[in-house]
């Protein structure tokens, strides 16, 4: 299978063609852009229950009808994995919902989760067209998500056509999103895959980190039945490094190995009391509550709560967490984050639901100190208060503390997110593997291939810290070139 | 899933429980830990490996009923299964011929104590081994680590059995006596605390053992950080094992109690 020569759906098919005719651009452009239904905002912080509700099937078939199915259309060139955007837009317009999803999986192994986590606006969405017309892109995520959700309501599974097998064997180390994305890839290409899962449960950050309101953990396994549909292996509680070596991988005669072992290390900030009791890393609160059910009925699992929690940073993660924070009975829940909301690299969407959730946002503010009781608990913290100054190598201007402008804030429970390293398992115990100075794999930028030459690696513990996108489209170009190396 | 196939009693609140576990039974070495979770909606809990058999692939636990989930374990009998146990984690224990090491264990700490002493002895080393518990009937593994030493000691609270005191009077009469190049002290974080203030005013170097609470033991959550030598580490990743003379035993001991 090379690249390019597969899609259901390509430009000038008849369908397509009658299809563009049947609509002016200028109808098109006049449509508004459709609006994500969802939940009060009163009610959705008492529960978990998914926040975006997802558009009708009306509404889809409307904003497809929005998509001018441009000749050179550069959303796709937007997009981390090359999805045949236009081809599962017009087929929603022309109302095959079922044909929208089969080309969704042609390219990608976890449409439901895309369209649910991706930063469209930032990718897809922001080549669209209608942008040079000052207007609104085709909301591209809704629909993509309105065509995977349809898919697994139908009853209608689209599976994937598999390739014959090809006898050669590989192994996947972490069955997040790269893992995942890499595991569906080689399956269909033929190759005998099983994926190596640390955790009691498969998916990785999609189900430890994200949680359930804006994930629920039910997509995730139907996407991971899926795989397993087509013969996908997934091995629990295994950790390469340690249960299995590197050496033993090969002794058992897999042909390659994709790592995607995800970034692990959760950082600090490294000032006074952060040791204190009640003062986590966002890996942990999440893990806690979203992975081993903290606080839900049945969970064996604690977590602390508080009635005032602060969350140190202004990413998803860290947006994640503090509307979980509610959820889980916070009365104040607060954002601390050193620079402006500007500067934020968190998703728009994400601050504007946590804004509506009460979240409050303490930004321009750096913590510099945690104090606790007698007993250890925390429950103060002290905050810099920061300004604005030179762009730093980011591009984003970089905060500066106000002399003298330190403030007493009282809270009981502190959520630190503010960037995980990462997990050293692999790289420490592969003898031989090139690791740079942050800990991350060194792979070709286009192969995804490391310094051995059968182990190949993606998302984080290559990136350091990327989205669910980007780390499926290092699986997908690992499994293109690994797939070359090997039968190419 | 793992199989339990038997399973002993050592005391009231302690069980021996070997597990079926072949690839840990291959790749484990002394020191190393695995986590364990017990029922769909079960806690990951860290325990040290006590022994293994690579060839019946099988690894021995031993657990202490403490709470919900350690009670949950230890009900479970031969036929019953873990529903996760993964490992081996953590760092296995450096294992060199020091000279003289005595090994001292406190409680369910002589557990994983046992391994180490075993490798220690095979290293060439000369082991004093010292047991120490509050009364005779929670002396636990004498029989196994005997062979592995030369010399066990016991030490009991209340006298009932071998020398009446604390382990750091046991293992402070062996310092006197002749030179002790290292000191092992895994059990309750206080006991270790003391026996690491005792080998520090005589400079032996000592190294412990922790068990902190954890969620994934592989690096992830950062729950088991500790304070060590000043630096903040995880235990699950660049420990369990430690310099004892280097660890914050105080904030430790704060952070167990994070969920009581």
């Amino acid at each position: 299978m090379k690249k390019n020569d597969m899609t259901s759906a390509p430009r000038d098919s008849q369908w397509r063609e009658e299809l563009r005719k049947s609509k002016t651009a200028k109808e098109r452009a006049s449509i508004p852009r459709v609006k994500m239904p969802e939940l009060d905002p009163a009610y959705r912080v008492t529960c978990n229950e998914e926040v975006n509700q997802g558009i009708s099937a009306e509404q889809a078939v409307l904003e497809a009808s929005r998509c001018m199915d441009c000749p050179d259309p550069q959303c796709v060139t937007g997009c981390p994995v090359g999805i045949n955007i236009p081809g599962f837009i017009k087929n929603i317009e022309r109302g095959d919902f079922h044909s929208a999803a089969v080309v969704l999986k042609e390219t990608s192994a976890l449409p439901a989760v895309c369209g649910r986590v991706c930063p469209q606006e930032k990718q897809c969405e922001s080549r669209c067209v209608y942008h040079k017309m000052k207007k609104q892109p085709v909301a591209i995520g809704y629909l993509e998500r309105f065509a995977a959700d349809r898919e697994r309501s139908s009853g209608e599974k689209v599976t994937p056509s598999v390739a014959p097998a090809n006898g050669k064997k590989v192994a996947v180390v972490g069955s997040g999103p790269a893992g995942l994305s890499f595991a569906g890839d080689m399956i269909k290409r033929g190759y005998e895959v099983t994926v190596y899962e640390a955790l009691h449960e498969i998916g990785g950050v999609l189900k430890y980190g994200i949680p359930e309101f804006r994930l629920p953990n039910s997509v995730v396994d139907d996407e991971i039945e899926t795989l397993s549909g087509l013969g996908v292996k997934f091995e629990k509680d295994c950790v390469i490094g340690k249960t299995l070596s590197y050496d033993d991988i090969i002794a058992m005669g897999y042909d390659g190995l994709f790592v995607a072992s995800g970034a692990g290390l959760p950082r600090f900030m490294n000032i006074p009391g952060e040791n204190l009791i009640g003062v986590m890393s966002s890996n942990e609160y999440l893990t806690r509550v979203n992975l081993m059910g903290a606080g839900r009925s049945g969970g064996e699992t604690p977590v602390l709560t508080g009635r005032r929690v602060a969350v140190i940073g202004g990413g998803n993660t860290a947006m994640d967490s503090v509307r979980t924070a509610r959820r889980m009975g916070a009365e104040v829940a607060m954002i601390v984050y050193r620079r402006g909301e500007a500067e934020m690299p968190a998703r728009a969407e994400e601050v504007k639901h946590a804004k509506e959730e009460g979240v409050v946002f303490m930004n321009l503010c750096n913590p510099v100190e945690y104090r606790g009781d007698e007993k250890g608990r925390v429950n103060m913290m002290l905050v810099q208060r920061m300004e604005l100054g030179e762009p730093d190598e980011s591009g984003r201007r970089s905060p500066v503390p106000i002399p003298g402008a330190v403030d007493e804030i009282p809270v009981d429970l502190v959520i630190v997110s503010v960037g995980v390293s990462p997990n050293p398992l692999i790289p420490n115990s592969v003898g031989g593997l090139e690791v740079s100075k942050r800990g991350t794999i060194v792979v070709d930028d286009v192969t995804m291939r490391s310094s051995l030459a059968p182990l190949y690696a993606g998302g984080d513990i290559v990136r350091g810290g990327a989205t669910v996108i980007l780390a499926m489209g290092d699986g997908r170009r690992a499994a293109a070139a690994m797939d070359e190396a090997l039968c190419g | 899933m793992n199989k339990i196939l038997e399973k002993e009693h050592f005391s009231e609140k302690v069980v021996k429980l070997v597990v079926d576990a072949p690839m840990i039974a291959k790749s484990r070495k002394a020191g190393h830990f695995v986590i364990v979770r017990c029922g769909e909606h079960g806690e990951r809990i860290p325990l040290t490996i006590a022994d293994a058999d690579p060839v019946a692939g099988t690894i021995t636990l031993v657990v202490q009923a403490v709470g919900d989930s350690t009670t949950k374990i230890c009900a479970l009998e031969p036929g019953d299964y873990l529903t996760d146990v993964v490992g081996p984690l953590g760092k296995a224990t450096h294992i060199d011929n020091y000279g003289t090491v005595v090994c001292c264990g406190g409680g369910v700490g002589v557990a994983p104590l046992l391994p180490i002493v075993k490798a220690m002895k095979a290293a060439g080393n000369k082991v004093v081994t010292v047991l120490a518990a509050r009364t005779k009937e929670l002396v636990i593994l004498e029989e196994q680590v005997a062979p592995h030493s030369d010399e066990v000691i016991i030490m009991t609270d209340d006298g009932s059995y071998g020398t009446k005191g604390l382990v750091t009077d046991g293992v402070e009469a062996v310092i006197n006596r002749e030179k002790v190049d290292l000191v092992v002290t895994i059990g309750p974080a206080v006991m270790m605390k003391f026996v690491s203030l005792m080998t520090k005013k005589y400079d032996v170097p000592t190294m412990c053992s922790l068990n902190t609470i954890m969620v994934d033991g592989t690096g992830m959550c950062g729950a088991c950080r500790v304070t060590v030598g000043g630096k903040t580490r995880f235990v699950c990743i660049d420990g369990p094992e430690f310099d004892a003379h280097q660890v914050d035993f105080d904030e430790m001991m704060m952070r167990l109690r994070s969920y009581n």
